[in-house]
């Protein structure tokens, strides 16, 4: 027996000639939360519809729960929640109604659906809106049904695919919250998103896919470390010139150009090697306009890794369109 | 089997009584449609009905007393043809995702719908009836109440194996295309030519052969058929037509219903095996 609750082996996933998956291996933990990362279009959401089984595993072993997606999908959807990352949700019913459906579709033994659904309306504080239809809530309260809806069976894996897209901030803090005490009482959580900070802060550990391929992973720590110690940001009358320059400085790994000057990646304490390098490109003659020095964020381990700012629009690269509207 | 689907069927009784105007319009529309179509028509058949020389001996019909039957199956049509449509509504909006990704059997959603789909068609099926009697219809005269009771039971059955059929047929339509507009558009052209090649509001025996041919593959003239023979009885005239149905005639109308609902149920149970939301 492993505490491995979702296991991932050589899973593959084609659209016709299109390999949205490619042979992709990872593994969750029990008990931890795991954030899926990646661009559009990087086979993100197809990975997830195998898990859930909402998409037939075409090649490779997908294992949740200890079931085979392939073999026991009745007993993976069994023991699985899944909030969707577009609303799903029957407007014209009422919270009580959405979680009774919910209950009594995965068979609940009433006396404890009745239970769940108090305990569930009190987690998310939705009580006192138990006999309005959906409709009429608003977009955080409608998220926050469709988590507790996602908890009624107590699954022991959520899925959380985009659980924040399009909320205000302070609905957001809620609802990482409420993600956070679920993960206490011992649900594993698998969630997908495109805010970095918020993968960078519920997640114990990330993965980062493109391309239909796993590119990187490990906890959010150890991939901000991957970047080295600092980074530093800087403008120049050549930068051109300054990149050369920059290159020769020992503690400098990495110097990439970007459309708003030079970004240096440094595997030492930048406040040291920041006089150094600003000396080396003066005594070159070239003016330097502007300087700005941070640690590495997650945002710069996903770009690092990705290439790009996360793209906008799914179905690019020919991807099928995933999202329905 | 599990008991789900019963969760399904509650959901659509939910839906059906809960939208107050759609409710009310689904009742009043056959109402409408006995009181102005069946009165106004009546006034001219009727008038022309004396050129018709009565059979000795035989019960003669009035017309809004024979195209009431045609509109209570008409009813029932309409209900159940346009009764998947909620379930394409569910896959675009809704929560089909949610039934689909729980570890309830697909086609416990069928059977729900279905349910469903018969239950309402036997609740406006019966309001109309109800009102039609209000309104002159001449249904179970002559009959004892046991064998009113067991007449109504009779056409209920017509009605409930029909209506299943067409809701399963618009199920595994609306379980197979994507967009509102076209399943629209392929009831509406479902629609006419079921009406009008059918019995319900006039007779088919002065059809030419072509016509008459496609009547007897039409399953709205088989409820009709149904309908007539327990609401009249098995000999009339109305509108210068003699009927007269035998035991075997009205049994064999029951097997075209069922080998009808059978089709459909398969139909709609394949598309339900597959249904896949992503």
């Amino acid at each position: 027996m492993t505490d491995n609750i979702i296991e991932v082996e050589n899973l593959e996933h084609s659209f016709g000639d299109l390999k949205a998956v490619d042979k992709v291996s990872f593994s969750v933990q029990e008990g931890e939360i795991f954030s899926f990362l990646g661009p559009n279009g990087a086979g993100k959401s197809t990975t997830i519809n195998v898990l859930t089984t909402q998409l037939p595993c075409q090649k490779g072993t997908v294992r949740v729960c200890g079931f085979d997606v392939r073999t026991a999908p009745h007993s993976v959807k069994e023991s699985i929640g899944i909030v969707f990352q577009d609303e799903v949700l029957d407007r014209d019913m009422t919270v009580k109604e959405t979680l009774e459906f919910h209950g009594r579709i995965y068979s609940m033994p009433r006396a404890q659906r009745l239970e769940r659904e108090k305990e569930l309306l009190e987690l998310v504080e939705l009580e006192e809106k138990v006999d309005v239809r959906t409709k009429h809530l608003s977009g955080g309260m409608k998220r926050r049904l469709e988590i507790a809806r996602g908890l009624m069976t107590r699954p022991r894996v959520l899925f959380l695919d985009e659980p924040t897209i399009g909320l205000d901030p302070q609905t957001r803090l809620r609802i990482w919250d409420y993600i956070k005490r679920v993960n206490e009482e011992g649900t594993t959580i698998f969630l997908t998103t495109h805010y970095m900070d918020e993968a960078d802060l519920l997640s114990d550990r990330i993965e980062i896919m493109d391309h239909g391929k796993i590119i990187a992973s490990g906890t959010s720590e150890s991939l901000k470390n991957t970047l080295g110690k600092d980074m530093i940001y800087l403008e120049t009358e050549n930068d051109e010139k300054s990149a050369e320059i920059s290159r020769r400085v020992s503690e400098v790994t990495e110097v990439k150009k970007t459309s708003k000057g030079l970004e240096l990646i440094l595997d030492a304490d930048g406040s040291r090697v920041l006089p150094t390098i600003i000396r080396s490109i003066e005594d070159e003659s070239i003016d330097i306009l502007s300087v700005k020095m941070k640690k590495p964020s997650l945002d710069d381990v996903f770009v690092h890794y990705t290439g790009r700012e996360i793209r906008t629009g799914s179905g690019e690269n020919g991807m099928p369109k995933m999202r329905r509207h | 089997m599990g008991k789900e689907f019963l969760t399904i069927y509650w959901r659509e009784m939910i839906r059906f009584t809960r939208f107050k105007g759609q409710l009310f319009a689904a009742l009043v529309q056959p109402a409408l449609w006995l009181l102005l179509f069946g009165v106004a028509m009546s006034s001219n058949f009727d008038a022309a009905s004396g050129a018709f020389s009565p059979l000795p001996g035989v019960v003669s019909i009035d017309y809004l007393t024979f195209m009431a039957a045609g509109v209570m199956a008409m009813t029932a049509l309409f209900t159940c043809l346009f009764g998947g449509m909620g379930l394409l509504f569910d896959k675009n909006w809704g929560i089909m995702k949610e039934m689909l990704a729980s570890p309830m059997r697909n086609h416990h959603i069928q059977i729900g719908v279905g349910l469903g789909g018969i239950t309402k068609a036997l609740i406006q099926v019966g309001l109309i009836m109800v009102f039609g009697l209000v309104l002159g219809v001449t249904f179970f005269s002559g009959f004892s109440a046991i064998e009113t009771v067991m007449a109504v039971l009779g056409i209920f059955a017509f009605i409930a194996v029909f209506s299943a059929g067409f809701i399963f047929l618009s199920a595994g339509l609306a379980m197979r295309v994507e967009s509102m507009e076209s399943i629209q558009a392929m009831m509406t052209l479902l629609t006419l030519p079921l009406m009008f090649s059918s019995n319900a509001l006039y007779s088919t025996s002065a059809f030419p052969g072509w016509l008459q041919a496609v009547s007897t593959v039409n399953p709205l003239t088989y409820l009709v058929n149904g309908i007539r023979y327990f609401a009249l009885g098995d000999d009339f005239t109305a509108m210068g037509t003699h009927y007269e149905y035998t035991g075997g005639d009205i049994i064999l109308s029951f097997i075209v219903l069922l080998a009808f609902t059978g089709l459909t149920f398969v139909f709609a149970w394949r598309a339900f095996k597959t249904a896949k939301v992503t």
